[in-house]
């Protein structure tokens, strides 16, 4: 008989703490809307903050009480939205599709290098240790970091140097925008074709001394374009995308350093049949 | 507490570098020729940049103000050499990055001379008088920091300072400018202690030498007369001495709250250099111009101990000691220790440059790293009593905000860790890139 | 004058690096532990360097093995296999058949260190899981001990050595129970003497607690090992097993006969000190020694086996974690005013 003790000590205590588990499931229920979970459910769980907040279930949240549109969400997929959308009888609003763009242009190739940085790699470390020896102290150091950051695997360093981003792939998530130390990436439509590929806060010989594609401040594709579509604030060219209808590529014909563009796709395209020499190099 | 205590007192943690002063220790101070050209950025103290009132063309003269402090945390600037206003504009400074500064053309016809100044009568100013009067004379804490010395010197209500701690540790391997200045300047040293205890109302002055300066602590006490408020601790030889908050640990016994500051613990620290700039300008009427540097390292032809009229390019220093070697790879502004690396030779020195030091291959090859073995070496090395191991590995796996839990924010930098990895780890620049990104992070919330 | 303008290197400072390194350290381990060897195969004969050589050659083939295609040969050289090879070797008992010991080096380095992702990521000491292994696999082969070899036996290679694997040999010499046992299963004693020089049976390299202090204090003047762990893990032995004695000093050791008897030595100054597996706080060192000092006293006065330094090292790997997390240091500045 002795050896039924043990298992029949066991089951008790199975049992015990089994009904505890069954009485405070009734007495403790937090009652919450159903279809939180449910919508939750049908979001993509990168939890990547594209649409603003912390994370997929706050977002589903606000999609209850009806402060969002599901379009919010840029991972989902279009029918994803539209499931979403019609399970909590809503409009599932438009939005544009938003890609990260990176404010420079110069890479391996155009920027001139006045020291080498000779460290752990990732772009932080590089541009506390004085800069990283890239002549313009404005622009993409190209160490990997955005690349490392991004949740989508959207980003790859090409042989340039320069951080190629998959527009298929970029969900317009803030990944990149906050690993960036030179803070250069920003989040536009993907309808934004015009776009100035450069940041640096000098006019003339001054900038185009630290780079071959940087821009002089010379002032023709404002001239160029359709009136009021670009201004000059401070040393770089302006675009004002509320008029971007009328964008045309005829803006960037005259320009000498190739430091406005006309992006269809991709940025970096003309460097897309380079190999990619980038890959994580650190995780 | 640490059982050697009791046999050298001292802080607790840190690290025994090589002390590798022996090429310049014995080198007495050098003036420079004067050069073409000097660069004079407006932002050479921590906290605001100066605020040019000079044009373009304008002569002025040696020590004449050319920048004035745009709010309390700022000072003001003074030409270096009689001569004229070249060009006001964007310079690359030392770290690469581009500052707003003055270009000055030095005027190879005048003297040069030092327009001696008319000594201030310090004796009957009030404490805010003397502070402006600091301010004025663009003193800052020459150690390397550049804090300004007169915000230091602003007392809140209800505080006072018992004790006025002169820093003549020098802890960073190499640099022996404050080591120099101690041996032949004791007297300035100690009439620029006097006022500013005085002005401090603090009861006495103690003045923090390490033992491997033997001569100038044999200066000093040469010159320290029986029954002046003055005592000189010789303290043993240790590596980061000479950060302020562990130099009072070391001869108060005390510990300056995280967070706060050293008068919260009634003391006052100042740099030997910094102070012998008060006892200049007081004495001479001469502001902050020039300053020492030693130029050292093993990338160096001639090492030598320097006054350097600020502004001057670290190019024209170089030549002066007879250049590079072939086998430079590195120029560090600063000590070996918590020093930054030089972009440009063209950068020129500014208040907080001590030493300009030159390494070869053999400092800046990057030994082979292995795992971290957590053998504890890092943590029995932080003078903060941080746990570097976990701070390097936080900041690898990107876990930023995970940092701050672990007090992050706390590291002054002082790379002991780095210093005492078996296993080559880059902790201190781990960590360095994780404030980094905290700090520019909480401006820019995405 | 050199007019040369140099392309800068931009290298973070500082730029210097006090003269040890992880390699290092692991040599200095094996040089402090070239006297124990010896000594081992001294009094144990050649079995003893053949029990060595196999395990550490079944150790460092797994590293290799296991180690990725660019790091292959130099995951050998930081020499961490070897260490846990040779200490591996050093708690097995001299008569062990060899496969035995080969297959005790391989899971000392596959499930001790590579499972856990290589070094510096193990919870566990390698050498102690490989011989916790053999010791729950094969329980009578691990306490067979031979007695210390006279000259004649020095050449003489124990019939038990050279087992095939899963066959049963009988062992040829007489065995003999170790100090531990013997006082544990028969109350006898033995002299203190013997157990400072070593002329003991038991495993290749406890034996001798001479030479293991000589190692230790080796290791300690080079800095390498952390002196609070041994000292906390001695004095607990001593102070606990003392209070024992003062109750019954017939049926408890003596704090001395505790102290160099058994593997103690070699698993406080070898095992406990292993910086990966042990806390990296100081106040974590004191709490991990004491740990352990009791834990050895428990199991060897009241637990089923005569020795348990192993399983007390284990045991307290196992909260290092734990400990590492509740000893964090009081930063500078905010806690109360240190002295």
């Amino acid at each position: 008989m002795s050896f039924l003790i043990a298992p029949a000590i066991m089951v008790g205590i199975g049992l015990f703490f089994g009904i505890i588990l069954a009485v405070s499931h009734r007495l403790l229920r937090v009652e919450e809307d159903p279809r939180i979970e449910a919508t939750n459910g049908m979001l993509p769980g990168t939890n990547c903050g594209a649409c603003g907040q912390p994370g997929c279930l706050p977002f589903a949240e606000k999609l209850v009480v009806g402060e969002l549109e599901p379009s919010k969400c840029t991972v989902a997929s279009a029918d994803d939205i539209e499931n979403i959308a019609d399970y909590l009888q809503i409009d599932a609003g438009r939005q544009e599709k938003l890609v990260a763009r990176l404010r420079c242009g110069g890479g391996k190739a155009q920027a001139h290098q006045i020291a080498e940085y000779h460290g752990f790699e990732g772009c932080r470390a590089a541009a506390v240790a004085s800069g990283g020896g890239k002549g313009c102290s404005w622009g993409c150091l190209g160490l990997y970091d955005c690349e490392v950051a991004c949740t989508f695997d959207a980003i790859r360093i090409n042989s340039n140097g320069l951080p190629q981003v998959d527009i298929d792939k970029c969900t317009a998530c803030p990944d990149c925008i906050n690993a960036c130390p030179r803070d250069l990436f920003e989040v536009v439509p993907l309808s934004q074709k015009l776009y100035v590929q450069c940041s640096i806060p000098l006019a003339g010989e001054a900038a185009t001394s630290l780079c071959a594609v940087a821009c002089d401040a010379c002032g023709k594709c404002v001239v160029d374009a359709s009136p009021g579509l670009i201004r000059m604030e401070n040393t770089l060219p302006v675009i004002d995308y509320s008029t971007n209808a009328v964008a045309t590529p005829e803006a960037v014909f005259r320009c000498a350093t190739d430091s406005i563009k006309w992006i269809e796709g991709n940025q970096f395209q003309e460097q897309e049949n380079l190999p990619i020499g980038g890959q994580k190099k650190y995780a | 507490m640490n059982p050697l205590r009791l046999f050298h007192k001292s802080f607790d943690h840190g690290v025994h570098p090589a002390h590798l002063k022996e090429q310049t220790c014995d080198l007495p101070m050098q003036r420079v020729p004067f050069v073409k050209e000097y660069l004079m950025p407006l932002g050479q103290n921590l906290g605001a940049p100066s605020k040019s009132i000079v044009q373009i063309g304008q002569r002025v003269r040696k020590g004449e103000l050319i920048a004035e402090a745009a709010a309390f945390v700022s000072t003001t600037l003074h030409s270096p050499v009689t001569g004229t206003i070249k060009e006001i504009g964007d310079f690359r400074n030392f770290d690469g990055n581009f500052v707003p500064a003055i270009k000055i053309e030095a005027d190879i016809y005048a003297t040069q001379q030092s327009d001696a100044g008319n000594p201030i009568e310090w004796q009957s100013l009030s404490i805010d008088e003397f502070i402006q009067e600091v301010q004025n004379a663009g003193i800052v804490g020459m150690g390397g920091a550049a804090f300004p010395t007169h915000v230091k010197f602003a007392i809140p209500e209800g505080k006072k300072i018992r004790y006025l701690l002169i820093n003549g540790a020098e802890c960073e391997p190499y640099l022996t400018n404050d080591h120099r200045l101690m041996i032949e300047r004791p007297e300035d040293l100690l009439m620029g202690a006097e006022i500013v205890r005085q002005k401090l109302g603090a009861e006495e002055t103690v003045i923090g030498v390490e033992k491997n300066k033997p001569e100038a602590i044999a200066a000093l006490r040469q010159h320290i007369k029986p029954g002046d408020p003055v005592r000189l601790v010789p303290l043993h030889v240790k590596y980061p001495q000479g950060a302020e908050k562990m130099i009072i640990k070391t001869i108060f016994n005390r510990e300056v709250p995280a967070g706060q500051l050293p008068r919260d613990v009634e003391v006052n620290v100042n740099n030997v250099s910094t102070v012998v700039a008060i006892a200049d300008y007081f004495e001479r009427g001469r502001p902050l111009i020039e300053r020492i540097v030693t130029v050292s390292g093993p990338g160096i032809t001639y090492p030598a101990n320097l006054i350097v009229p600020l502004g001057t390019p670290v190019r024209e220093l170089l030549r002066f000691c007879g250049g590079l070697t072939d086998a430079t790879q590195e120029v560090i502004m600063g000590g070996p220790m918590m020093g930054r690396p030089i972009a440009t030779l063209d950068s020129p020195i500014t208040k907080g440059s001590s030493g300009i030091l030159a390494f070869t291959a053999a400092e800046t090859s990057r030994r082979k790293e292995y795992p971290c073995i957590s053998c504890g070496r890092c943590v029995e090395a932080c003078p903060y009593f941080l746990n570097p191991a976990r701070l390097a590995r936080l900041s690898r796996a990107r876990l930023f905000d995970e940092m701050v839990n672990y007090n992050v924010m706390d590291c002054v930098e002082c790379g002991c860790c780095t210093f005492a990895c078996p296993s080559a780890i880059p902790i201190v620049q781990l960590i360095r890139t994780g404030k980094d990104d905290l700090r520019t992070r909480k401006e820019t919330p995405a | 004058m050199n007019a040369k303008d140099p392309e800068l290197l931009l290298e973070h400072a500082p730029l210097l690096q006090q003269g040890m390194s992880t390699p290092q350290a692991m040599r200095d381990v094996i040089y402090s532990l070239v006297p124990v060897t010896l000594a081992g195969i001294w009094f144990f004969g050649l079995s003893a360097l053949l029990v060595l050589v196999v395990s550490i050659l079944g150790a460092m083939l797994t590293e290799w093995v296991f180690s990725s295609a660019e790091n292959k040969t130099e995951s050998l050289w930081d020499a961490s296999a070897l260490v846990t090879g040779l200490l591996l070797g050093l708690t097995l008992p001299p008569g062990l058949p060899l496969w035995m010991a080969f297959l005790g080096g391989v899971v000392a380095i596959g499930f001790g260190k590579i499972i856990w992702g290589g070094l510096g990521n193990n919870l566990f000491n390698p050498a102690l899981v490989g011989r916790a292994f053999l010791l729950a696999t094969f329980p009578i082969a691990m306490t067979t001990w031979n007695p210390v070899s006279d000259v004649d036996g020095f050449f003489m290679v124990h019939a038990t050595n050279l087992a095939l694997p899963f066959m049963h040999v009988e062992p040829d010499a007489m065995t003999s129970a170790t100090p531990l046992g013997l006082f544990k299963f028969e109350q006898e004693a033995t002299p203190i003497i013997n157990l400072f020089l070593g002329n003991t049976s038991g495993s290749l390299g406890e034996t001798s607690g001479l030479l293991l202090l000589l190692g230790g204090l080796y290791l300690w003047w080079r800095r390498d090992l952390d002196w609070r762990i041994p000292a906390s893990i001695l004095l607990t032995v001593v102070v606990f097993s003392g209070i024992l004695g003062l109750f019954d000093a017939e049926r408890f050791p003596t704090p001395l006969f505790s102290l160099f008897s058994g593997g103690l030595l070699l698993g406080t100054i070898y095992m406990a000190t292993d910086p990966v597996t042990s806390p990296i706080t100081p106040k974590g060192a004191w709490i991990f020694g004491c740990g352990i000092g009791c834990l050895v006293v428990l199991i060897r006065v009241w637990g089923g086996l005569p020795e348990g330094v192993m399983y007390a090292i284990l045991l307290m790997n196992a909260a290092t974690p734990l400990i590492n997390r509740y000893t964090q240091p009081t930063v500078f500045g905010r806690g109360k005013e240190r002295s």
